[in-house]
C-alpha cells in the first residue's frame, strides 16, 4: 500500500494557523481589538461649558462643534444640561449642537462632553471639489498697502506655502514697515488678516478654530488657525508663529466664518473648555467603532449579550478538546469517557474548582452507592441509567438545599453539572468497579478529573477567555493543532513507562547470555 | 518510578498505540469490515461458511422475552460459554463448567443461579458490554475441553493462543493462560499469564504475568519454559485464513486448542493489543515493516504465507 503524501495535510494545517492568526492580526490592526484584556488606551476628555443670564423667554443655544477633527476620532459624546432639549445638526460638514428651552431665567450652566482618542495619523485634508478664493474689499489706502504687500510676498515666494509663510513674516516683523502697520491697525486679528491677503492674492484660505489639548487644563480657549488651500488639500498654518502643519495636539473644534457659540434668549454669554487625558478599556474602544468594518462580521458582539454568554463558553470548547487530545494522545492518560472532562471543566467554571471538586467527587461517590443497591434490583440498562439521572438530580438538588441552608450561594451553581453525563459516568465506574476493581476506578476517575481541572485551569485564565471571545478564529490554530496530534503515531508518555520493565528484562537476559558465552 | 527513552523503545521496533492506530489498524482494516469482527455471531457464521473450526453455537438470544425460556433451552447442557456478540476486551463472558443440582457451577468454582444468567443475558442484551452501549445480542456456544497438553497450565479458564496475523502472514503470537488473578479470564490486563511464542516452532520463548517475567505459572506451579504448541502449523494456518475471510489487514486471531476437535477460533479482534510485544521480549515493528516491504501477492496461499513467516520470523 503506498503512503498518500502528506504535504497536501500539512498545507491544510498551515493554512489554517495562518488564517487563524492572519484574521486575528487584520482584526487587531482594523478594528483595534485588544490582545489582552486589561490593556487600556488614552483618550482626552473635553468639556465644554456655557455660561449665560437667561431673559426669562425661550433659549437656543447653539454650539459649534467639532466633525472628523484630522488626527482624532471621537469616541463619545454627551450633553449635559438639566431641562434642556438637546440635539446635535449636521448641515454640509459642519455639526451644532443645539440647547432649546422653552423658558428659562437666570445663570444657566450648559455642558458638552466628548472623548476623543488622539494618535492617530491625520491624513491630508482633502476637499470634494477645490475651494475659490473669497472677494475681498479694502477701503482705499488698505487696498494699495495689501496690494503692496502682497507683491512683496509674491517676489520671494513660488508656493501657496511659501506664500504664505512671507505674508506672516512681514506681517510679524518686529519693526512692521508702513504696510504692514497700516494693515494692522485696520485688521488687528492676524488670523483674519492673513485670510483676506490670501484670499486676495487668489489661494482659498479659511480659518479654524483649534483647542490645544493639555492634561488637565481648564478654562482653556480656543486658537484661531488658518488652513491655506495648497491646490490639493488644506494646510494648517499657525499665524502667529509661521509654522506650517497641524500639531500634534491641536484638535480642531469647528471651521469657517460660523461663530462658535449663539445664544438667543440669553445675555453674556461665555464659553469654556478644561480637559484630562484618561484612559479607558481599550475593548470598549473597539467595540464603539467597530460598526463598519468588514472583520466585525467575525465577531460576536453583535449578538444580544445573553447569546455572547453562551459563545463566551462555547468558544472556550475547543481549548478543552486540544487538552483532552494531547492528553490522550500525547500523555496516554486514561479518562472515563472521552470528552467527559470538557464537560466537567466548562462546569467548574460556573462553580470555581474547589466546590466543583467537592460536589461532583460527592455526587459520584453516593451515586456509586445508590447504584450498587440498584444492580440488586437487576433493572433493564436503559432503565437503570435513567434512574440514575432521576437520582443524581435528586443529589444534585440536596446538596443545594444544604449549601444554602449553610449560607453558601454557590451551592446553587453545581445545577450546572451535565446529569446525564454524570449518570452515565457513575454507570460505568459502578461497572469499571465490579470487573476490574477499585483500583481502575481511581485511575480512570482520578485521569477525568486530572484533566478536567487542567483544562479548566486554562479555560478560566482571563487573556484566554478573551482572546477565544474577541477572536473567535484563533480557534483555527487550535484545529490546526489537533488535526497535527492526530498525525501523531509516536509513543505515548505512558507507553515509556509500560515497556520499560520488558525492556530491561530482556537487556539483562542479552547480557546473561552475552557473560554465559 | 523510572522512564525509558523513545528512542531506546525505537531501537527495539516496539509498536507503539498511536503507530498501531495510525498506520495499521487505520491504513490496513477498512472500516465496513469492523463488524465482520465486533460482531462475533456474524464472525461465526462467516467462519462456518468458509470451513473454518469454531466452536459450536448452540443458540442465540435476540430480544429480551426470550430469556424467560432459556431455561428450556439450557437443560441438556452441561458446560457452556454465554458471550456478548459484540463485547470487547473478554468483558462479559460466563464460562459455565457444569451443574450442581440446579445451580449451575462457573470456571472459577463459584456457583449461581439460573436468575444470576438471565441477569447477565438481560444486561448483555442491553448493552452493558457492547462498545458504545450499543443493544447486543448473547451467544451461548459449546464448552471448550482444552486439550491435555495444557494440563496444569491454565487456572479455571481456557488458555487461548492469539496471533498477530498481518496482510495474511502471521507476525507474533502467545499463549494466555488464566490464572486465579484473572478470575479465569484470559486477558493479560486482568492478571492472565502471557507466553510469548516463537512463530517458527509454537515453543515458549518468555512468559510475564502483569508485565513482569515469571518462570512458573503462579498458581499451579509448572514450568512455563516447557510449553510447545502441539500442530503449530495447523494453527498458524487456521489464523492466516482469518485475513482472506475478512479481508482485513490487521487483526488479531484467538484460537483455542480442543481436545476432540483440534485448533478452534473463538473470536478475531480488529485492535489487537500491544502486550504481546511483552510476552514475547521483541517489538512488532521490524516484522511488520518487512511485510508492507513484500511485493503484493508475493504469497498467495495461507500455507505459502505461513511457511514464509515460519522461516522469516524463526529465532534459532
Amino acid at each position: 500500500m503506498k503512503k498518500p503524501s502528506r504535504a497536501p495535510f500539512y498545507s491544510i494545517v498551515i493554512g489554517l494557523i495562518l488564517l487563524g492568526l492572519g484574521t486575528a492580526w487584520l482584526r487587531h490592526t482594523t478594528m483595534e481589538i485588544p490582545f489582552f484584556s486589561g490593556e487600556q488606551r488614552p483618550v482626552w476628555l473635553i468639556e465644554a461649558r456655557v455660561d449665560f443670564f437667561a431673559n426669562n423667554e425661550a433659549v437656543v443655544a447653539k454650539l459649534a462643534l467639532p466633525s472628523d477633527p484630522p488626527g482624532f476620532r471621537t469616541f463619545t459624546e454627551q450633553a449635559a444640561s438639566p431641562g434642556y432639549g438637546w440635539a446635535v445638526i449636521e448641515n454640509n460638514g459642519t455639526r451644532r449642537g443645539e440647547w432649546t428651552k422653552r423658558n428659562a431665567s437666570g445663570p444657566q450652566t450648559l455642558y458638552y462632553k466628548a472623548q476623543f482618542v488622539g494618535e492617530i495619523d491625520a491624513g491630508p485634508v482633502v476637499p470634494e471639489e477645490p475651494p475659490v478664493p473669497q472677494e475681498v474689499i479694502w477701503d482705499g489706502p488698505q487696498a494699495t498697502a495689501a496690494g503692496q504687500i502682497l507683491a512683496m510676498a509674491l517676489s520671494t515666494s513660488s508656493t501657496p506655502q511659501s506664500m504664505t509663510r512671507e505674508l506672516i513674516k512681514l506681517l510679524q516683523n518686529p519693526s512692521p514697515d508702513q504696510n504692514a502697520s497700516l494693515m494692522l491697525t485696520a485688521e488687528p486679528n492676524m488670523a483674519t488678516l492673513l485670510e483676506k491677503l490670501l484670499n486676495q492674492a487668489g489661494i482659498p484660505a479659511r480659518s479654524a478654530m483649534g483647542l490645544y489639548l493639555e492634561d488637565a487644563r481648564r478654562h482653556q480657549s480656543l486658537t484661531q488657525m488658518v488652513e491655506v488651500f495648497d491646490g490639493y488639500e488644506w494646510v494648517v498654518f499657525n499665524p502667529l508663529t509661521g509654522q506650517e502643519g497641524l500639531p500634534d495636539n491641536l484638535l480642531i473644534w469647528h471651521r469657517g466664518d460660523q461663530s462658535l457659540l449663539d445664544v438667543i434668549g440669553g445675555s453674556r454669554s461665555r464659553i469654556s473648555f478644561s480637559m484630562i487625558y484618561q484612559t479607558v478599556p481599550a475593548l470598549e474602544l473597539a467595540r464603539a467603532q467597530s460598526v463598519d468594518s468588514v472583520f466585525s462580521v467575525i465577531g460576536v458582539q453583535r449578538l444580544p449579550i445573553e447569546e455572547q454568554g453562551m459563545f463566551k463558553l462555547l468558544f472556550l470548547l475547543p481549548l478543552g478538546a486540544l487538552v483532552v487530545v494531547f492528553m490522550r494522545v500525547i500523555v496516554g492518560l486514561k479518562t472515563s469517557g472521552t470528552f467527559m472532562p470538557i464537560l466537567i471543566a466548562l462546569a467548574f467554571l460556573q462553580t470555581s474548582l474547589g466546590l466543583g471538586l467537592f460536589s461532583f467527587v460527592s455526587v459520584v461517590a453516593f451515586g456509586l452507592v445508590l447504584r450498587t443497591y440498584l444492580s440488586r434490583l437487576n433493572l433493564l440498562l436503559v432503565a437503570r441509567i435513567a434512574t440514575l439521572v432521576v437520582l443524581v438530580i435528586f443529589i444534585i438538588s440536596m446538596l443545594s438545599l444544604v449549601g444554602y441552608q449553610m449560607g453558601l450561594n454557590t451551592g446553587m451553581t453545581i445545577t450546572f453539572f451535565p446529569m446525564i453525563i454524570i449518570a452515565w459516568t457513575i454507570e460505568r465506574m459502578s461497572i469499571l468497579w465490579e470487573e476490574e476493581g477499585p483500583k481502575q476506578v481511581l485511575v480512570q476517575g482520578g485521569g477525568s478529573l486530572l484533566v478536567a481541572v487542567m483544562a479548566y485551569s486554562l479555560m478560566q485564565l482571563q487573556f484566554i477567555g478573551h482572546l477565544t471571545f474577541n477572536f473567535p478564529e484563533l480557534n483555527l490554530v487550535f484545529l490546526a493543532l489537533i488535526m497535527l496530534m492526530g498525525q501523531y503515531t509516536g509513543y505515548k508518555l505512558s507507553e515509556l513507562r509500560r515497556f520499560r520493565a520488558m525492556i530491561d528484562d530482556v537487556q539483562q537476559d542479552l547480557q546473561k547470555a552475552g557473560d554465559s558465552k | 518510578m523510572r522512564w525509558v527513552s523513545p528512542w531506546r523503545l525505537q531501537r527495539m521496533g516496539i509498536l507503539g498505540m498511536n503507530c498501531r492506530n495510525r498506520d495499521f489498524i487505520g491504513s490496513y482494516n477498512s472500516r465496513h469490515l469492523f463488524p465482520l469482527v465486533d460482531d462475533k455471531l456474524k464472525t461465526k457464521l462467516l467462519a462456518e461458511e468458509y470451513e473454518l473450526a469454531t466452536p459450536r453455537l448452540f443458540f442465540v438470544v435476540r430480544e429480551q422475552h426470550e430469556i424467560a425460556q432459556i431455561e428450556k433451552k439450557l437443560a441438556g447442557l452441561d458446560g457452556f460459554a454465554v458471550k456478548p456478540a459484540k463485547g470487547s476486551g473478554g468483558k462479559g463472558i460466563l464460562v459455565i463448567i457444569g451443574r450442581r443440582e440446579d445451580k449451575f457451577i462457573k470456571s472459577s468454582g463459584v456457583e449461581i443461579t439460573i436468575e444470576d444468567i438471565r441477569r447477565h443475558m438481560s444486561n448483555t442484551l442491553a448493552g452493558l458490554y457492547s462498545l458504545g452501549g450499543k443493544s447486543d445480542m448473547v451467544i451461548v456456544e459449546d464448552l471448550i475441553q482444552f486439550d491435555d497438553s495444557f494440563d496444569g497450565y491454565s487456572y479455571e479458564g481456557v488458555p487461548d493462543i492469539r496471533i498477530i496475523v498481518f496482510k495474511g502472514y502471521p507476525v507474533m503470537a502467545m499463549l494466555r493462560l488464566a490464572t486465579h488473578a484473572s478470575d479465569g479470564k484470559a486477558n493479560l490486563h486482568q492478571g492472565a499469564v502471557g507466553v510469548g511464542l516463537d512463530i517458527a516452532t509454537g515453543r515458549a520463548l518468555r512468559a510475564v504475568q502483569f508485565s513482569k517475567p515469571v518462570v512458573l505459572h503462579p498458581d499451579t506451579l509448572r514450568p512455563l519454559n516447557e510449553i510447545a504448541i502441539a500442530n503449530w502449523r495447523d494453527m498458524l494456518l487456521l489464523a492466516s485464513r482469518c485475513f482472506d475471510m475478512t479481508g482485513l489487514g490487521y487483526i488479531g486471531t484467538d484460537i483455542v486448542l480442543d481436545k476432540v476437535r483440534g485448533a478452534q477460533l473463538l473470536e478475531l479482534n480488529a485492535r489487537p493489543g500491544l502486550s504481546i510485544q511483552v510476552a514475547n521480549g521483541r517489538g512488532l515493528l521490524p516484522r511488520l515493516r518487512h511485510i508492507e516491504s513484500l511485493k503484493p501477492r508475493a504469497h498467495r496461499t495461507p500455507e505459502q504465507r505461513v511457511d514464509y513467516a515460519m522461516q522469516t520470523f524463526s529465532l534459532d
